[in-house]
């Protein structure tokens, strides 16, 4: 009766949430039901709903789990992201902290301006500009080595060096956008912290410790446990486009988003592109509270919610 | 002597800081090089920063010899421009209807939201929504409709309606503006610097999203500039066998494989790096908004 009431009272405000609400339904709902896609055996005719369960009904996940491609995929990601996590933290703090300590006005914005750059194009154009670098024929980086006599090196068939190109290529992206919120960070120090330091003696590098460092913490705790929290999802597309279909990249360079769009697409293991779907929302899911479980005991205010 | 080596400080500052910007720009520049290259000097000497031989050869045969880049830039604009406007109008709604704090289930709409930001169905589950359930495949709307509703902008927008000052509301209720009319009339007008960032990040999204097209779109003609650019970079014949045939026979003699797939690229990036002194202090401010915890 009351949801009536209230209904008849604020309809037409309601009315305004309806658009958004039905998109997040369609795309974001719908598909939370369809993971169970990854307890079925699927089949096309049938559709979600409509197929078998699987028998026994964790088979895909067993199945999953025993591939040795997909447990690579696992490892690889995880690996990786973990690199990306510790070297973005220490790049991004680092740019942030250099910027602060210059003085031109106009230098700091340009620079800022400029590490924010490549923010803004697709991982598609990331891929040509690393094709141009890298490529054993012509790349700029094998004519280098040339040039100073050095052997080339044939990237695209060498696993062993794509953890470190990647790792790279991801800063050479997101450093200048990951700067911005710990830069937002340090302008809003009091400026009066830094007075009494100097006074009391403090160096420049005293100050970065004891002050702008501890500042910045609660930023660092927050963004490394969203980063967590996804460490068993890669960003497709920087994979889909950096590296495409090498198979003798895969070594290093599999992860699960790779491989489960190769079960859907190419080779047509639905349920098990679905088992990984869904061990990886299930994993995010898990270290999204531990982790922000962990952050409350550690600093209360620095947790998620 | 403090000044003489705070000075020394600051120059290093500024010699490591610029360092790091001359990374950052000079792939764009190898690739506007390469793309004017003759491609005996892309094969001779490889990707450098300033060409040997300026040509715009490379130009002529992308455009020339294939109407298709001229369509995808034509789905890749049209979707661009219908896909911001229509993801503005309605995140801001929503975000409206969470500030209204006189609502008794706004909370329970908040949590709604927030939900799909915790949790996602993967991949397959919102392939075979797209595809088995809502029939969304080789359209236009298929390229719109899935990023349309953001919950992540919404809130965005929602944090900084909060600061839209309530006495401004009353006042319209009194002069007996309905909800609708305050929304258009004072809401969005007062929201102008947050909507300009979520815009500015939607169109982004647009304009650089394959991934859809990827899943989504078979037909050639629909397939957006990213995707293209892809086909060409991985697939240099495909410039070769299309379009118009007389022209491009003349050429492919000398047809500069290297020189095209820079100059696709630097087509594709052309507008956003065209664009990008104007948008990027939005961008700043819009992301430090998105910093507030909420």
């Amino acid at each position: 009766m009351q949801f009536f009431r209230e209904i008849k009272l604020n309809g037409s405000v309601y009315a305004m949430f309806v658009p958004v609400a039905v998109l997040l339904f369609l795309f974001s709902y719908m598909p939370m039901a369809g993971v169970i896609i990854a307890f079925k055996d699927f089949d096309f005719t049938k559709g979600i709903f409509g197929s078998e369960w699987a028998n026994p009904i964790w088979n895909n996940f067993d199945y999953l789990l025993t591939s040795s491609q997909a447990l690579r995929a696992i490892r690889n990601t995880i690996l990786l992201n973990l690199l990306f996590i510790a070297v973005g933290l220490v790049f991004e703090v680092g740019l942030a902290l250099l910027l602060h300590e210059i003085r031109s006005k106009a230098f700091k914005r340009t620079a800022q301006s400029i590490t924010f750059l490549p923010f803004f194009i697709s991982w598609i154009v990331v891929g040509v500009f690393l094709y141009n670098l890298l490529q054993y024929d012509h790349g700029a980086f094998n004519e280098l080595l040339k040039w100073l006599g050095a052997d080339k090196i044939d990237f695209y068939n060498s696993p062993g060096w794509w953890p470190l190109i990647l790792v790279l290529i991801m800063r050479w992206k997101f450093t200048g956008y990951g700067t911005i919120l710990y830069l937002a960070g340090l302008v809003s120090i009091d400026s009066s912290y830094y007075e009494a330091a100097a006074i009391d003696g403090a160096s420049r590098w005293k100050q970065i410790r004891y002050i702008s460092l501890p500042m910045l913490k609660p930023t660092m705790i927050i963004l490394t446990l969203l980063a967590i929290g996804r460490i068993l999802n890669a960003d497709f597309g920087m994979f889909y486009a950096l590296v495409g279909d090498a198979p003798m990249l895969f070594a290093t360079t599999d992860v699960v988003d790779t491989f489960v769009y190769r079960s859907l697409r190419e080779t047509g293991d639905i349920s098990m592109a679905s088992a990984s779907g869904f061990l990886q929302s299930i994993v995010a899911f898990l270290l999204v509270l531990g982790s922000n479980a962990v952050a409350r005991k550690v600093d209360r205010d620095s947790a998620l919610f | 002597m403090a000044s003489k080596k705070m000075d020394v400080t600051q120059a290093c500052l500024l010699a490591i800081v610029s360092i790091l910007c001359i990374l950052c720009i000079i792939p764009f520049l190898m690739v506007i090089s390469g793309s004017l290259s003759t491609e005996k000097d892309i094969v001779d000497y490889g990707y450098t920063l300033i060409p040997k031989h300026l040509t715009l050869l490379s130009y002529k045969v992308l455009l020339l010899g294939s109407g298709r880049i001229l369509d995808a830039y034509g789905v890749t604009v049209l979707v661009t421009a219908i896909g911001t406007v229509l993801a503005l109008l309605v995140n801001s709604m929503g975000a409206y209807v969470l500030t209204r704090k006189a609502l008794k289930y706004r909370n329970i709409l908040s949590v709604y939201a927030l939900i799909t930001l915790l949790f996602n169905g993967g991949m397959v589950p919102w392939y075979f929504v797209c595809v088995n359930y809502l029939h969304l495949q080789d359209s236009l709307l298929a390229l719109i409709l899935p990023a349309l509703g953001n919950a992540f902008n919404m809130y965005l927008v929602r944090n900084y309606m909060l600061s839209v000052p309530e006495e401004i509301y009353e006042s319209a209720k009194m002069d007996g503006a309905g909800d609708l009319k305050y929304f258009f009339r004072f809401m969005l007008p007062l929201s102008k610097p947050v909507l300009a960032t979520v815009g500015l990040f939607t169109a982004l999204a647009y304009w650089n999203d394959w991934f859809i097209a990827l899943m989504l779109v078979n037909k050639q003609e629909l397939q957006p500039l990213q995707l293209i650019l892809r086909t060409i970079v991985s697939n240099i014949e495909f410039v070769k066998n299309s379009g118009n045939a007389m022209d491009i026979q003349r050429l492919t003699a000398q047809l500069p494989s290297e020189g095209i797939k820079m100059a696709a690229t630097v087509i594709t990036i052309g507008p956003i790096v065209f664009l990008y002194p104007f948008v990027q202090k939005y961008f700043v401010k819009g992301i430090m908004i998105g910093a507030v915890k909420g």
